[in-house]
């Protein structure tokens, strides 16, 4: 447990600044919330209660809602993870390389603080479940806040990968931007994959948020077939997490 | 916690196995000990074969101008950058292969400022005792300990991006004592500061010998700071070209520097030669020479005070006026290395660290 100690003191200080910073709050659900009441409402007047969906039909913003958990989760975690950039611009991470903590402890201690960051965000847009037609049982909730927790991991954990090597703001942003955007798109949340074509459907498998997407969607729509099975979505997204903090964690311990 | 406990263990031991082995403990002889130390970058040598000693207690100053090497040297130190190749130990600790008993026996204040400005004075310290095993019933006596010293006592509950440069800095030196550290490294701790603050900060330097015994190693290229140091190393482009108390440093220019006036500069120099066979230098008075216009007369000698009445007695030339100086770090440095040290060229580094410098202090938004 002694081990743990810096995760967790680097966990409480982002979480520290995370609820001192009203406008970054508030900045983070706004475009979740655009896209279930402009482009889910938008769409849904349009394709309506009809959206085909492995052999009945669904409304349309209830179908993106586990999808725009998903991306509230990767953006949240992304932005987390920025934390590190900021760190070394503004110098407070050589405080905490140059303490007697182990060096990993900086890379998971930024996954778990980014994590548990982008879950409390994710948990915040369960508030418009109803608005959405969804309804959630406390069973529901119970489930699906560890699988939130998980896929806000592997998001947090690219973007702490991403962070990990990158100096410049702008050079976060950019790369972030690259990458965010068609990860988003291509994993399923707004439309179903069901009929794309195979070159998405090809990149869908390698995208992170593809698996978490398909889980949320699992959890959250009772009834509806997924992709995967649960379990293959929960040992993809705990696997990809894995690799990409232990990449994170040899970066940061390679001392120049 | 007992986290910290076992690595003051780890310390502990340690030490009575370096004074097994015969090596001093850590509480008598050198506490750093460096071994032609070198770092390259891409070729570029920017720490060159340094050695040196620094004993228990001692106020130990790097001197030099930009770009000499001087950061270079203590990342190295600290364990944040390895060594091309030389070898280091820090209170007994190889910087190589023990860098947690070496991390867990310093405090460091970077050149450039690593506070988090979101979180309050108090929060900074708090943070920094947990991360270095400071036991939580100590945390608060440390912290109220810290702030007075340096006179934060009562904004240690404000945000840090509240504060002037000064007060950052000052906190930063409280927040790099918070744990006790054996050796404490300062990087220019007074750089960009006031007068008034740099002589507060060089009191705290002061007390803190006196109150934690600890070592100081501080970089500085204010040469009126590195008087206040037990020994100095003058570094050059890597180089460590002389290492002595100021005194000593001083005394090997050659003594005192008399300064003369005269009604007549070519007689003066003729008789000075011709009565006490010394070398003058006539300068004419430049733009930037306060005072009255007219030559003077420079003479280096080894007594100037007791010399200067003998030559006033004996010239038979008017004198306008006189001034007799001791030599300062100033024309120590420019006799090492043939140029002045405030004149070093600003090379492109230290352009950049001010425009970050700048921006920092107009509180760069996040
Ligand atoms: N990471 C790096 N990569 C390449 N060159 C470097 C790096 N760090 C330092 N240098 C070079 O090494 C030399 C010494 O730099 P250093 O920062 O140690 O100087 P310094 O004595 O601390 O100067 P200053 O008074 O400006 O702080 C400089 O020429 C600098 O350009
Ligand atoms: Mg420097």
């Amino acid at each position: 447990m002694k081990r743990f100690r810096a995760v967790y003191i680097i966990w409480l200080r982002d979480l520290k600044r995370y609820f001192r910073d009203r406008a970054r709050i508030i900045g983070s659900l706004a475009s979740p919330i655009i896209f279930i009441f402009i482009l889910g409402q938008g769409l849904a007047s349009t394709i309506g209660q009809n959206l085909p969906v492995g052999g009945g039909s669904l409304d349309y913003k209830t179908f993106i809602f586990p999808g725009i958990l998903g991306m509230t989760v990767l953006f949240a975690g992304v932005f987390a993870s920025v934390s590190i950039v900021w760190d070394r611009e503004f110098g407070f991470l050589k405080e905490m390389l140059v303490a007697p903590v182990p060096s990993w402890s900086i890379a998971v201690g930024k996954v778990i603080s980014g994590a548990t960051i982008a879950s409390i965000q994710g948990c915040i847009m369960l508030l418009l479940a109803p608005f959405a037609g969804v309804s959630l049982s406390p069973l529901i909730i119970v489930e699906l806040i560890p699988t939130l927790f998980l896929v806000a991991c592997s998001m947090t954990g690219l973007g702490v990968l991403v962070a990990s090597r990158l100096k410049s703001m702008q050079g976060f942003q950019m790369i972030m931007n690259f990458i965010m955007m068609p990860m988003f798109f291509i994993s399923g949340a707004m439309f179903p994959l069901a009929n794309a074509p195979t070159w998405m459907d090809t990149l869908s498998k390698v995208d992170p948020l593809t698996y978490g997407v398909d889980a949320l969607r699992g959890i959250v729509l009772t009834g509806i077939p997924t992709r995967y099975a649960f379990t293959t979505d929960i040992a993809v997204i705990a696997l990809l997490s894995a690799a990409m903090v232990a990449i994170a964690i040899s970066t940061f311990s390679r001392q120049t | 916690m007992s986290a910290g406990q076992s690595i003051d263990e780890t310390v502990r031991a340690a030490e009575a196995a370096a004074a097994v082995e015969g090596r001093p403990p850590a509480s008598a002889g050198a506490v750093i000990e460096v071994d032609r130390l070198t770092r390259k970058f891409n070729g570029f040598t920017a720490v060159d074969e340094v050695s040196f000693s620094i004993g228990r207690k001692e106020i130990f100053g790097f001197l030099g101008p930009n770009g000499a090497g001087k950061t270079t040297t203590i990342s190295m130190l600290v364990t944040l950058l390895k060594p091309t190749s030389g070898k280091a130990t820090l209170n007994g600790f190889d910087i190589a292969t023990q860098q947690d008993a070496v991390r867990q026996s310093i405090g460091i204040v970077f050149q450039d400022p690593t506070l988090d400005d979101q979180l309050t004075a108090r929060e900074n310290l708090e943070f920094h005792a947990m991360l270095y095993n400071v036991p939580r019933s100590e945390r608060e006596s440390r912290a109220r300990r810290v702030l007075g010293m340096v006179g934060l006592t009562d904004r240690a509950a404000d945000r840090v991006e509240t504060f002037s440069g000064g007060m950052k800095r000052r906190l930063e030196i409280a927040r790099g004592l918070m744990h006790y550290p054996h050796v404490l490294f300062l990087d220019e701790p007074t750089l960009g500061l006031d007068p008034q603050t740099r002589s507060a900060i060089w009191e705290h330097v002061h007390e803190l010998r006196a109150e934690y015994e600890i070592t100081v190693f501080l970089t500085t290229h204010y040469m009126e700071e590195a008087e206040n140091c037990d020994r100095i190393a003058i570094i050059d482009s890597g180089k460590i070209v002389a290492l002595d108390t100021p005194g000593t440093l001083k005394h090997g220019v050659g003594g005192d520097i008399i300064t003369l006036r005269s009604a007549d500069s070519a007689a003066t120099v003729a008789e000075l030669k011709e009565m006490f066979q010394l070398e003058a230098a006539v300068k004419p008075a430049s733009a930037d020479t306060s005072g009255p216009a007219g030559d003077r007369i420079y003479l280096e000698v080894p007594n100037g005070r007791t010399l200067l009445p003998q030559i006033l007695k004996s010239l038979t030339t008017e004198i306008l006026s006189v001034a007799v100086r001791e030599p300062t770090l100033d024309d120590v440095f420019l006799g090492l290395t043939g140029k002045q040290i405030r004149e070093a060229p600003v090379d492109k580094m230290d352009a950049m660290k001010t425009r970050i410098r700048r921006r920092r202090s107009m509180g760069g938004h996040r």
